[in-house]
């Protein structure tokens, strides 16, 4: 069963001729990790920031067609390009959450990182605020490495534990989907299978959607794989057969490293 | 050749370089020489009535930090709109406008503040005074403000959208703690630049010998003060002219300083 549902969707930048992304067609599984692969320009990270609305945060992008999310509550697909109102924003971010490139630790302490979109979310209750962080932090795996230094700067943490920083912080708020736009591409081998590994671990309670350039890395870890290309959608199915068994020419070139 | 004209530019640069400092040293032993040898601890308790600077110190300080008080804030809010809302032409006219402003004469500034306070007021006050170094400031603290912002990485504005926060939270909550460092450092030196003028203050504070805290009144200032008692012929006054240029190049030398040591503690 589909957590979002892409259909028919298409988008083009404010300084863009043309569109960027057209006629995409494509399910994100619950509890499942999908990814999307493709050689840099495909339109990968521009999908991926379409389903939180992120580029609203910059004038006159447009977008068509249907980007459907399921609501748990109530069993049925809400169209999110429906959505106006700064409270549904907030809403829908929270319930969509995002982990970028660079790991983004904000300049506080570590815990008031990790409780920065709770106490947003309007919750104020020291205790509650405090189990949910180091629920947090527990789920990320860096709970061990920090419960001695919560009150220092977020800052002097590692690149890689950053990263995770950023993770608990968007776990925190119990997201129905996470958004990871090339979460490992900076940091080291270590710290990429750390995260590898902690990625695996949240799909049993959220619903993962990846962007990769690293094709070994969406085979490992990923159910399902869409290959991208020059902004359309070439193939989408089980990781296996995506890489084993592609349909298309296309995909077979590029998971091959003809090109790309 | 090559060599020959490496080594004449070699040459020259460090020559310039040289006559540039040489000045620059000439000025701060003279002042040193001159404002050491005035300098006794009466002048920060007597005020310029009885042959101390006190009053003026205070003066000046209070203006500076009146100015402050208007200007850091105006000059704030502005940089944070052209940086976080404003976009297209508008910004950069704006932009435009406030460079231009910081290279104002500062005279030109003062002389705006007489027609607009000092005339309807009838009179120079210490009011008058601040409101032409606001104006000199808000230019300053526009630019280090838009600067600043302008590094923190858009990636941190966008994790905070993807958090849920609305924007004017992850402005206040994250945007500006991330470039804080700077900032602060920027509204230092901004501060350091307006309480060493004279000119924005000269017909619009002017100066007075008497402690005060009337701001409707002419107001104490050292700067004025300075330019009074260096045109007074009697040898007293120009002592306490060189006693009080050194005590405000020191007070803006340890400003600067106090800017760098932030910036390099923190940054």
């Amino acid at each position: 069963m589909p957590i979002m549902s892409i259909e028919d969707f298409s988008f083009t930048y404010a300084s863009a001729p043309a569109r960027s992304l057209s006629n995409i067609n494509l399910p994100i599984q619950k509890n499942c990790i999908t990814s999307l692969i493709g050689p840099s320009g495909c339109g990968k990270s521009t999908l991926l920031r379409s389903l939180n609305r992120m580029h609203d945060l910059y004038p006159n992008n447009e977008y068509e067609g249907k980007l459907m999310l399921l609501n748990q509550e109530n069993d049925e697909m809400e169209n999110i390009l429906d959505i106006k109102k700064e409270n549904e924003f907030i809403q829908l971010r929270q319930r969509v959450g995002m982990i970028f490139q660079k790991p983004t630790p904000f300049p506080m302490s570590i815990f008031d990182n990790v409780a920065y979109g709770l106490r947003i979310s309007g919750i104020k209750n020291k205790t509650e605020l405090k189990d949910r962080v180091e629920d947090a932090l527990k789920g990320s795996a860096l709970f061990g490495e920090v419960s001695d230094r919560m009150n220092k700067s977020a800052m002097g943490l590692s690149g890689g534990q950053q990263q995770r920083l950023c993770i608990a912080r968007a776990v925190a708020l119990k997201p129905e989907l996470l958004l990871f736009d090339e979460p490992t591409s900076a940091l080291d081998p270590i710290s990429t299978a750390a995260i590898e590994e902690l990625i695996v671990e949240l799909k049993k309670d959220v619903s993962v959607a990846i962007v990769t350039h690293n094709m070994q890395q969406a085979s490992r870890i990923s159910d399902y794989t869409a290959f991208m290309y020059l902004g359309d959608l070439v193939e989408y199915g089980e990781t296996e057969q995506i890489f084993l068994n592609p349909r298309e020419k296309k995909t077979e070139d590029y998971i091959t490293g003809r090109f790309g | 050749m090559r060599l020959l004209v490496n080594k004449i530019v070699l040459l020259l640069s460090t020559l310039s370089a040289l006559i540039g400092l040489s000045f620059l040293a000439w000025i701060l032993f003279t002042l040193i020489g001159k404002g050491l040898s005035s300098l006794h601890f009466s002048l920060f308790l007597n005020d310029l009535i009885d042959g101390g600077l006190r009053n003026l110190i205070v003066g000046q300080f209070i203006m500076a930090g009146i100015a402050s008080l208007i200007g850091v804030p105006i000059g704030m809010l502005a940089g944070i709109y052209l940086q976080e809302y404003g976009s297209g032409k508008y910004v950069r006219f704006i932009r435009d406008l406030s460079d231009i402003m910081m290279s104002a004469p500062s005279i030109v500034i003062g002389a705006f503040v007489y027609a607009i306070v000092v005339v309807p007021m009838h009179g120079t006050s210490g009011i008058a005074g601040s409101i032409a170094l606001a104006i000199m400031m808000i230019p300053i603290v526009i630019n280090t403000t838009d600067n600043m912002l302008s590094l923190v990485p858009k990636e941190l504005r966008e994790a905070g959208i993807a958090l849920g926060a609305s924007k004017y939270r992850v402005i206040l909550d994250i945007i500006i703690k991330a470039a804080k460092v700077g900032i602060m450092t920027g509204l230092l030196l901004a501060f350091a630049r307006i309480i060493g003028e004279t000119a924005p203050l000269l017909f619009t504070s002017e100066t007075s010998n008497y402690f005060s805290v009337d701001l409707k009144e002419a107001y104490p200032s050292l700067t004025v003060s300075i330019y009074a008692l260096a045109n007074d012929p009697t040898s007293s006054s120009r002592d306490l002219a060189w006693a009080a240029s050194f005590i405000l190049t020191m007070l803006v030398l340890i400003i600067n300083l106090l800017g760098r040591y932030i910036t390099r503690k923190k940054g």
